[in-house]
């Protein structure tokens, strides 16, 4: 089947329009809505992400990108819930205190949300105290947090040390990403996981989770 | 006062100031926090670092208005305090001003993505950026300083605003970096392509800042040179700031940031400055090399 090299190929280019109209035939045609995101959406994004990495694309191409990825995503998400099927987990995701850069974020939420995971998107610029709240209350298995500043990196080991106090940091796996994050930060201030990019991000989930 | 400024340009070399935010954060403003606020709430500290600015011999000094627009301003629940602020920045900065300085109302980036890519239209972008600037003229501002922008359109519009609305000269830099393309914003703009939009909108001066190092900002000034007939101004940051056990740190110290600094006015700007991470230290250097271009 070409369409799902369509759809990506729509994606890596931007065009929302297409991946939308694109999408909407396969499911027509009766294609599995996770095969839809797995060889069609996924990826494309991973092309788009590759892309930016050489100079190839920049910030208003991932956009582009971004936003037809949702478009596919839009449609796809309510019929996966439909059939029934088991979250792999709960994840609430948010960018650190004090950052606004929540595209690499929105990736990561929306290449979790399309392998299986429950995602609670808490947004850009996410205090310790909101993350340990939604945490505790959305009873989340992991917690992701987001940061692309130095300055706004303490704000992870914040979270870390909220969520011990809090009494909840057992219950919960934290993950950390954003370009300069590394892995020997994550061990510094005590999370459990670190990825370099949305479908690492992925399998470092399912890692934590014992899922593979 | 600010024709004085264009007439300077002509025949010296000025200097203006370093980084506002990273010595705020050493006087106690933290990740969370909003640094205009520290213009009503701390307008001692905030004056401390202009005054240091000018003691290292700085000629003119930017406002803490950098994030001062509405759409910034709104995640703090501050939108209502746009006009406040920024007269109170500008006023803070006049108030130390020694004479024969100039005082630049900073203007940063809103954040936003105008549409189509984003949720902001042109309209509306002119309007915030108007809030802003009317509320520096009225402070004192000698000049309006629009800085560190990545998309031209933004740039070109806050250019618009401030020569239609006020008769101050006006300052616009980008801000580049080094890719496998050459110099490119984050949105993926040439330096050429920047100095002609910045030209035909109507800047007095163009250039850029918070590069990362003197080389950089040389590298980005030498291709803008050909294409404009402005004044060329270039303002490096100290390098690439690391997390080193909890402390920012930056990766030029001031002696090794005034070492790499003289490459940089071989293309004689008519402004050098610097940006994140420098502080009267790094700048009382690049007074004292741009003092043996003046002589
Ligand atoms: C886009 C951008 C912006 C946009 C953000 C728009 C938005 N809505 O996100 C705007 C214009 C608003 C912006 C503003 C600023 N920015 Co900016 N920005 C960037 C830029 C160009 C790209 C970031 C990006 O979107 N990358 C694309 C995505 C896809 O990649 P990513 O975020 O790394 O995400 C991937 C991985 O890291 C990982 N990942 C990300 N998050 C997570 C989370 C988890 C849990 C996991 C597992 C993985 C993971 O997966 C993602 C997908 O593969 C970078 C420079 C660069 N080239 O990286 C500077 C950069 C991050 N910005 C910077 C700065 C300084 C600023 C400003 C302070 C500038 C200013 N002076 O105003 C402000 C700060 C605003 C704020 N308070 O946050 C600096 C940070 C320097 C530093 N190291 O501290 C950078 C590095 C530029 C530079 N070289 O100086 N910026």
């Amino acid at each position: 089947m070409g369409s799902f090299e369509e759809i990506a190929r729509a994606l890596i280019v931007g065009n929302h329009v297409r991946v939308r109209e694109l999408t909407e035939i396969a499911l027509k045609e009766g294609t599995d809505p996770q095969e839809i995101i797995y060889k069609g959406l996924i990826p494309g994004i991973n092309v788009v992400g590759e892309k930016f990495r050489n100079n190839e694309y920049y910030v208003p191409q991932v956009l582009l990108a971004a936003r037809a990825m949702y478009a596919g995503m839009d449609l796809v998400r309510p019929l996966i819930a439909k059939l029934g099927a088991r979250y792999l987990g709960r994840v609430v995701i948010g960018t650190a205190q004090g950052d606004l850069h929540d595209i690499g974020k929105n990736l990561v939420a929306m290449m979790l949300e399309g392998t299986g995971f429950e995602v609670i998107n808490l947004g850009s610029d996410v205090s310790p105290e909101r993350f340990t709240e939604e945490a505790r209350d959305k009873k989340a298995q992991i917690v992701g947090i987001s940061a692309l500043m130095t300055t706004t990196m303490p704000g992870m080991a914040r979270t870390v040390e909220a969520l011990k106090a809090a009494g909840i940091r057992d219950q919960v796996k934290v993950m950390i990403g954003g370009a300069p994050v590394t892995q020997l930060y994550a061990d510094e201030i005590g999370a459990d996981g670190y990825a370099r990019d949305a479908t690492a991000a992925v399998a470092k989930a399912k890692e934590l989770l014992s899922l593979v | 006062m600010a024709e004085g400024f264009l007439e300077r340009l002509k025949s010296e070399v000025l200097v203006c100031d370093g980084a506002m935010g990273t010595m705020l954060q050493a006087r106690g403003l933290t990740g969370g926090a909003c640094p205009e606020l520290w213009n009503k709430n701390h307008p001692e500290r905030v004056q401390e670092v202009h005054r240091a600015y000018f003691a290292a011999g700085c000629n003119m000094v930017e406002t803490n208005t950098f994030g001062g627009n509405r759409l910034k301003l709104k995640g703090y629940g501050l939108e209502k305090d746009v006009a406040d602020l920024n007269y109170l920045g500008a006023r803070l900065a006049r108030e130390v001003c020694p004479p024969g300085c100039f005082v630049c109302g900073s203007v940063g980036p809103t954040g936003h993505f105008l549409e189509p890519l984003g949720d902001v239209s042109r309209e509306e972008i002119y309007d915030v950026f108007k809030e802003q600037i009317l509320a520096l003229a009225e402070g004192g501002a000698d000049v309006i300083c629009i800085e560190t922008m990545m998309d031209t359109e933004e740039a070109a519009i806050a250019v618009r605003v401030a020569k239609e609305n006020t008769d101050l000269p006006v300052i616009a830099t980008m801000t580049f970096e080094l890719d496998r393309n050459g110099y490119r914003t984050m949105m993926g703009i040439d330096p050429v392509t920047a100095a002609r939009r910045l030209t035909e909108a109507g800047a007095d001066v163009i250039g850029c800042n918070c590069v990362n190092g003197p080389e950089i900002a040389l590298g980005v000034l030498q291709e803008m040179k050909p294409v404009t007939d402005r004044y060329l101004m270039a303002q490096p940051n100290a390098g690439l700031p690391q997390l080193i056990k909890g402390e920012t740190v930056f990766e030029l110290g001031p002696e090794v940031y005034a070492q790499k600094y003289p490459v940089l006015l071989e293309v004689r700007p008519h402004i050098v400055g610097g940006c994140c991470g420098t502080t009267p230290e790094h700048l009382a250097f690049v007074v004292k090399l741009v003092k043996g271009i003046n002589s």
